[in-house]
């Protein structure tokens, strides 16, 4: 449970961040709230070192995506390269976290990544909609792991959660926990489908207690896909629940973060929510296709003082 | 990485670079005379005084100070303004010219934002977000009631009161002048306003904007002035209205000034809310409400939310998220559009301020202040809270208007009402709570003007604002804020 | 004087207060004499001490009085106007006996029932009619409602026994208040029956307390009490305004100056006076899921 109130629920809920959380504990949330304070970190401004710092730690933060049903291994490969090669114009420059592609794709990322420490993600669970039966979506995260997959991006039931059935979404989540084996489990909330905050709340507290790595926004095939207030919303459950167990959970904001303003107020956000700590693409990513290159034209126009043009970057 | 005690880091890492908002198109004089019908004048006994930027301690501008007789010269061309023109003037012809005011307010209004800053020490994001945006909107909204005043008092006959004496405080310069001078206009009378003496200059800039926009001169005039300029405008025989935002020890000098005088007033005096919090309550929402209710504008709020009542199952995780949210706020420069909290206004409020520091922690207090750098030069508060206080301690009990919180917890709703109502003041309150009927209880219960539930500190033109008991008398803002400036008669 | 007639029964006068009819704790009285300077009855010269009790007793009994519906209030005060409207001839000759025409006290008895159901009437529709939805510019759901300011004490108008009383009582208990009066010094007896009037009338205990005395005893205690919210008066001289209004700034009370040349005149009938001894509140909850 997310909650550390000292008497007032079980030893074991608080000691052990494994177990089924009493949903009802969970605190509400108020929108117009939440709205206020995400406008409060939008008014940061950041400027010159700050600003080159903080783009440079969005960049190393991309998952970068193609989750597509005319995907083939050529662009695959493309999309690889792209992630090894951000902008070999720029000295310097991190590269991406991830590449993020369905599980019939894993083998061509690992193998065109192949020497680069660039993670492979894989979406499982019958992605997007999570519309199967159980032993579906246990063979595709299997099919993506035997692939090579280090990551493992789970949808959860939303028609289950959205009906009451909490438990059978907890049991799945650690059923995937299961099939995904070492590789890093990211849970994936679907916040444009639960409708309200109170159940990104709820949701991302059963994610954690289910065993996620990371719970992630959306699958991008949603809108809305990911916002500030939902992750807003996700980072101050995770917040809780580290201070009641200790342990780290990372976040995964993805869909619609296209532009190196937005990247930078989110980090502003995490910065001032989660600390110091979570600032690093250990526990934070960012899903998304376009956010790269805007980044890198405003990387550039930081060091020379002119604005860019996308002609300049490589489209992948 | 994670700390043993699942503690979060935030003073380590990503430091925002400083993004200080450009003052290379505002203009201050170096010398300002009284604004008095429609121009500016020398003040007769020549005398001036000093504005300076809190956050510096450099002098911005030299300001006059006005006697008994520019006080007289002052009222007498409100007057003259008042029977010669604007109570002529169609109610529809008046409203276009507070429009005006507006429009004119919202063009200029990154200007009068920086300079607000520079003059008062408030973080160049609060003026640039509220009190320029709110001063605009009060004048747009007041404008529009200029030829509709008939509605708002069914079954009587309204007529202006003539000359309204207006004095302001130093917390919210410009905001606090639109406050009294938008519905006193638009009513009819005619104005003579004091600002405060340590935030004159958006008032000043205020009457430069008013003579563009070519109000007949004498309509509004501005005397700056410290205390015994204010009182000499409260006793002068020719004004009709008086309407003062600022202590209660003043406000009651007024009153008894006024006894016997006939003089309408409306008075808007200090406070010191309580801000419920229930453990049902949207908990990070809430702690979010706390810090808005008494860190914005460095405390300087008379509605600020100063005593937090926390209820004790949720107390320790409340208080522990709070300091977390302490330690983000970045206290420093007013014109760093990031700074949250910015310079105490003046050194005498400083003094006070820190003399209840000393108070609270010699009553026993436990005071807590995030670790934050601090300017060298400039009046700085860093963020405090006292826990381990009780009603009978005086933090808890007097207002300190800084960046000042007291805590205390209770048990049950009963024993929070009791506690939140134990005070002479009656300005405002909070309420945290996810269940509504428990909100209809506590708002009606609590006996303050203006109550905020799940929310705290906000303002609107449309909105009546004004206190019960020892914080004031009267309304300002929305439909109720017009009493102030009319008189009703039978039909 | 015949062997069979019957010797009047006399009254005796005496305060009201937390819905009991004490005498003055002091046991001082002044004696009401008529024209011709007989004694018509003793009246009790209330103290300092009788207005703190009855100050109490009005802080009591104020809000659950506050709390009653709109629609008990209203109940209430068309009660009051029965029980008066039954006891027009007491009240008409009492008016008689401290100086009024015949004609014109019953003039005064019928303005004063005709009042009160006037100020029935508004218990349930005055809060219509003044509070407000405020259309804010952010997402927040805003309204403005009135309440009673709380205890009020009123310094009844000298000139007059009953309508003086009536129209300057009515008002601020029809919107919740509980009050404390000072009778007409000059004219006590009506405000004394109509005490009885009052406790015949399903007015809870407290809600409305009469005293009888001097002015110039107790005047300044009415204005200064800590624990009065409003003071309504219907003084005129200078002096008296400014000690008055001087007293009442130490807890910043509301000073409700209410002068009447014709009390009897409809213009002492209106909503308006209602809202002088009310506070707005202005309450703001955001509008999100």
């Amino acid at each position: 449970m997310a909650q550390a109130v000292p008497g007032t629920m079980s030893l074991a809920a608080i000691d052990n961040p494994f177990v089924f959380p009493d949903l009802s504990r969970v605190p509400p949330v108020d929108e117009v709230g939440i709205n206020e304070r995400v406008a409060r970190f939008q008014t940061r401004s950041i400027k010159s070192a700050s600003k080159i710092a903080g783009l440079k730690l969005a960049l190393s933060m991309i998952d970068l995506t193609t989750l597509e049903g005319q995907d083939t291994p050529g662009k695959v490969r493309q999309l690889c390269q792209k992630a090894i090669h951000l902008h070999d114009a720029y000295p310097g420059l991190p590269h991406v976290a991830a590449v993020c592609v369905y599980p019939t794709m894993v083998s061509v990322a690992k193998q065109a990544l192949e020497g680069h420490d660039i993670r492979v993600a894989s979406v499982a669970t019958a992605f997007p909609s999570g519309m199967s039966s159980r032993e579906v979506k246990l063979e595709d995260t299997r099919l993506a792991v035997a692939a090579g997959a280090d990551e493992i991006d789970m949808v959860i039931s939303r028609g289950a959660f959205l009906a009451g059935q909490d438990r059978y979404v907890f049991d799945e989540i650690v059923a995937v926990r299961e099939a995904a084996g070492n590789a890093h489990l990211k849970v994936i909330l679907e916040t444009g489908e639960l409708g309200t905050l109170d159940r990104v709340r709820r949701a991302s507290v059963l994610a954690m207690h289910a065993g996620a790595d990371f719970i992630k926004t959306s699958t991008g095939k949603i809108q809305p896909a990911a916002t500030m207030p939902v992750t807003l919303v996700m980072l101050q459950a995770i917040r809780d629940y580290y201070r009641a167990t200790g342990r780290m959970v990372g976040v995964k904001p993805a869909g619609g973060i296209s532009t190196a303003k937005l990247a930078l107020h989110y980090l502003v956000m995490l910065n001032e929510t989660l600390g110091s700590a979570w600032m690093t693409p250990e526990w934070f990513r960012f899903g998304a296709s376009s956010l790269a290159n805007d980044v890198l034209m405003q990387l550039v126009k930081q060091d020379t003082g002119r604005y860019q043009s996308a002609d300049y970057f490589s489209k992948d | 990485m994670a700390t043993p005690d699942n503690r979060l880091a935030f003073d380590s890492g990503w430091k925002y670079d400083p993004a200080p908002e450009s003052i290379d198109h505002i203009s201050i004089e170096k010398r300002y005379g009284l604004f008095i019908g429609g121009e500016f004048v020398a003040p007769e006994k020549g005398r001036y005084f000093d504005s300076v930027n809190p956050a510096t301690e450099e002098k911005l501008a030299r300001v006059a100070e006005a006697d008994a007789a520019d006080v007289d010269r002052a009222v007498k061309s409100a007057r003259a303004a008042y029977s010669g023109t604007w109570s002529r003037l169609r109610p529809r012809e008046r409203g276009k010219y507070i429009y005006r005011i507006a429009r004119m307010l919202q063009e200029r209004a990154r200007e009068f934002a920086a300079i607000e800053s520079l003059d008062g020490g408030k973080p160049i994001r609060e003026s640039r977000d509220v009190d320029i945006p709110l001063a605009a909107a009060h004048f747009f909204y007041y404008a529009g009631w200029a030829d509709k005043l008939e509605y708002a008092f069914p079954g009587r006959r309204v007529k202006s009161l003539g000359v309204a004496g207006q004095i302001i405080p130093w917390n919210f310069p410009l905001l606090m002048a639109a406050w009294k001078i938008a519905p006193a206009l638009a009513c009819g009378n005619t104005v003579v306003l004091k600002p405060a003496e340590t935030t004159p200059l958006t008032a000043l800039k205020l009457a430069e904007l008013i003579a563009d926009a070519d109000l007949p001169p004498g309509v509004v005039n501005i005397l700056t002035g410290a205390g015994e300029t204010g009182a000499r405008i409260v006793g002068h025989p020719g004004i009709d209205k008086i309407a003062f935002t600022g202590s209660t020890q003043v406000g009651r000098s007024i009153m008894r000034t006024l006894a016997g005088s006939r003089k309408k007033y409306t008075l808007e005096l200090g406070g010191k809310a309580a801000n419920v919090i229930f453990a049902d309550a949207a908990i990070d929402q809430a702690v979010e409400g706390i810090v808005n209710g008494i860190f914005f504008n460095q405390g300087h709020v008379c509605c600020a939310g100063s005593r937090l009542l926390v209820q004790e199952s949720v107390a320790d995780e409340v208080i522990d998220k709070l300091k977390d949210r302490m330690r983000t706020l970045i206290v420093g420069d007013p014109m760093d559009k990031n700074t949250d909290i910015g310079a105490i206004n003046s050194p005498m409020q400083l003094e006070k301020i820190r003399s209840y520091l000393d108070v609270g922690q010699a009553e026993g207090g436990t005071m807590y202040q995030p670790e934050c750098p601090l300017p060298a030069k400039g009046y700085w508060c860093p963020p405090t809270i006292f826990t381990g206080v009780a009603q009978s301690n005086r933090v808890v009990k007097e207002e300190i208007f800084g960046p000042v919180l007291a805590i205390q917890t209770f048990r049950t709703f009963d024993e929070a009402l009791s506690k939140a109502n134990n005070t002479a003041y009656g300005l405002s309150g909070g309420v945290w709570t996810d269940k509504g009927a428990k909100i209809f209880r506590m708002t009606a219960a609590v006996r303050a003007g203006v109550i905020w539930a799940n929310t705290f500190n906000k303002f609107d033109p449309t909105s009546p604002f004004g206190g019960y008991k020892e914080s004031g008398i009267g309304r300002e803002g929305g439909l109720h804020g017009l009493d102030a400036y009319v008189q009703l008669e039978a039909h | 004087m015949a062997a069979d007639e019957r010797i009047a029964v006399a009254k005796t006068y005496k305060i009201y207060i937390d819905g009991k009819f004490p005498r003055t704790e002091s046991g001082r009285y002044f004696a009401l004499e008529d024209k011709r300077g007989k004694t018509v009855a003793n009246v009790c010269r209330s103290s300092r001490k009788d207005f703190r009790n009855a100050v109490v007793a009005a802080r009591k009994a104020q809000p659950a009085w506050a709390a009653a519906s709109a629609y008990l209030r209203g109940q209430v005060l068309y009660r009051i106007a029965e029980m008066l409207e039954g006891r027009r001839e007491q009240f008409a000759s009492e008016l008689t006996l401290q100086g009024s025409t015949a004609k014109q006290a019953s003039r005064e008895v019928d303005t004063s029932i005709d009042r009160l159901i006037y100020y029935a009437g508004w218990a349930d529709k005055y809060q219509q009619l003044f509070s407000a939805v405020n259309p804010v510019a952010s997402a927040h759901f805003n309204f403005s409602v009135l309440e009673p300011t709380g205890v009020v004490a009123i310094i009844a108008p000298d000139d007059s026994g009953l309508i003086g009383l009536v129209s300057t009582l009515a008002p601020a208990i029809v919107g919740g208040n509980s009050s404390v009066v000072l009778a007409s010094e000059a004219r006590p007896l009506s405000s004394v029956s109509f005490a009885e009037v009052l406790h015949a009338s399903d007015v809870p205990a407290g809600v409305v307390n009469i005293l009888t005395g001097f002015r110039s005893e107790l005047s300044d205690q009415f204005a200064s009490h800590m624990d009065v919210n409003a003071l309504v008066h219907a003084e005129t001289a200078r002096k008296s305004l400014v000690a008055i209004e001087e007293a009442a700034a130490e807890n910043i009370k509301r000073v409700v100056g209410r002068p009447s040349r014709d009390w009897l005149k409809t213009d002492n009938e209106n909503p308006y006076l209602i809202r002088d001894t009310q506070e707005v509140k202005t309450t703001w909850h955001p509008i999100g899921t």
